[in-house]
């Protein structure tokens, strides 16, 4: 049975890595390591008969293979590609509020700051006006309104990168019993680590200087968006 | 309290067909407001949800989605035509679909 179904024809749902790991191929696979043997002399010492031999010979232990290909084969090429710098619609600019159309946050208005090199945006709420915190979105799930938040005075640090985002790697733990349950609890919540909450209100401080000088502006972002009866997708300008 | 529907409605017409033969593999779908092929065009490539319920919980839930994807106008009328994963299931003609403002271009 065919595991990736084609989403659209030509693409697959599944990445070639993920068809890898649903086939399992790999699970069959012994691994034990060859038992050391010893290294064996290229060449043996032979006495030849015969007065004319010469009395003695070096002979290859191994025999030289007597097939060899007449004509060179071309090795592959090395693939030149690279994966190309994401580019950004036109429509988002740095300042832009946002739309969230999927995932946790759908709904809220947000503040775009720039593009990360992976290509998605990073947005924040901010945190303070309506819950959203800095956060990575992908610009195919957001739609860019033609309001904008003067992010000129904000300096934004550079370690905002993607590996700030990253969820931080953890050993899986043996039971998923242990994973949530503490002597029969359930665990408590872990709190959000100090210099995250910081770094937060650090960014959150200049947007809001700069929100609070726009009438209405902070209502604005509060407030989530959606779709009401009689109101069609493609009529609304945003 | 202000409107949280982040989708436009459609409705399945059914599958793609000619007189006698039904192909299932494509189903038609008249999105709510879109009167010609000009509004059809903003929905080409979006994702499109049949969400129904079923008597079997799987994972917790009864309801289930099958997703798919608007992929060109059908005539002129602003119907579209539209790929889902698994073709719909004839029950699902006259249901309506949830049709996602994703992949947005906007």
């Amino acid at each position: 049975m065919a595991r990736s179904k084609e989403l659209v024809p030509g693409i697959g749902r599944l990445s070639r890595s993920q068809v890898f790991a649903k086939r399992g191929l790999f699970k069959g696979q012994k691994k034990s390591t060859a038992p050391a043997s010893e290294a064996k002399p290229e060449t043996i010492e032979k006495t030849i008969g015969g007065e004319k031999n010469g009395g003695k010979r070096l002979i290859p232990t191994v025999k030289a293979p007597r097939f060899y290909p007449a004509e060179d084969v071309s090795k592959p090429k090395k693939s030149r590609k690279s994966p190309k710098a994401p580019s950004l619609r036109p429509s988002i600019t740095p300042g832009t509020i946002l739309i969230l159309l999927a995932g946790r946050y759908r709904g809220k208005r947000v503040v775009f700051l720039k593009q990360l090199t992976s290509g998605l945006l990073l947005v924040t709420g901010p945190y303070k006006v309506n819950g959203v915190p800095l956060r990575r979105v992908n610009q195919a799930y957001v739609i860019a309104t033609s309001t904008m938040v003067d992010i000129s005075e904000l300096k934004l640090d550079a370690k905002f990168d993607d590996s700030y985002f990253a969820k931080p790697s953890t050993k899986s733990s043996s039971s998923a019993e242990e994973e949530f349950f503490e002597d029969g609890k359930p665990k408590a919540k872990q709190p959000i680590a100090e210099s995250k909450a910081a770094d937060q209100k650090a960014v959150d401080s200049a947007l809001l200087a700069s929100i609070k000088k726009t009438e209405n502006l902070s209502k604005y972002l509060k407030a989530s968006w959606g779709l009401s009866k009689g109101q069609f997708a493609h009529q609304l300008v945003f | 309290m202000g409107s949280t529907r982040l989708y436009s409605k459609g409705r399945v017409l059914g599958h793609k067909r000619a007189k006698r033969n039904s192909r299932p593999n494509t189903s038609l779908i008249q999105i709510e407001g879109v009167a010609n092929k000009e509004d059809a065009q903003f929905y080409l490539g979006k994702r499109v949800a049949y969400v129904y319920k079923a008597k079997r919980e799987i994972q917790g839930s009864k309801i289930r989605v099958i997703w798919g994807r608007v992929t060109r106008p059908h005539g002129s009328s602003g119907v579209v035509k539209s790929k889902f994963r698994h073709n719909l299931p004839p029950r699902a003609f006259g249901a309506s679909v949830r049709v996602m403002l994703y992949p947005s271009n906007i």
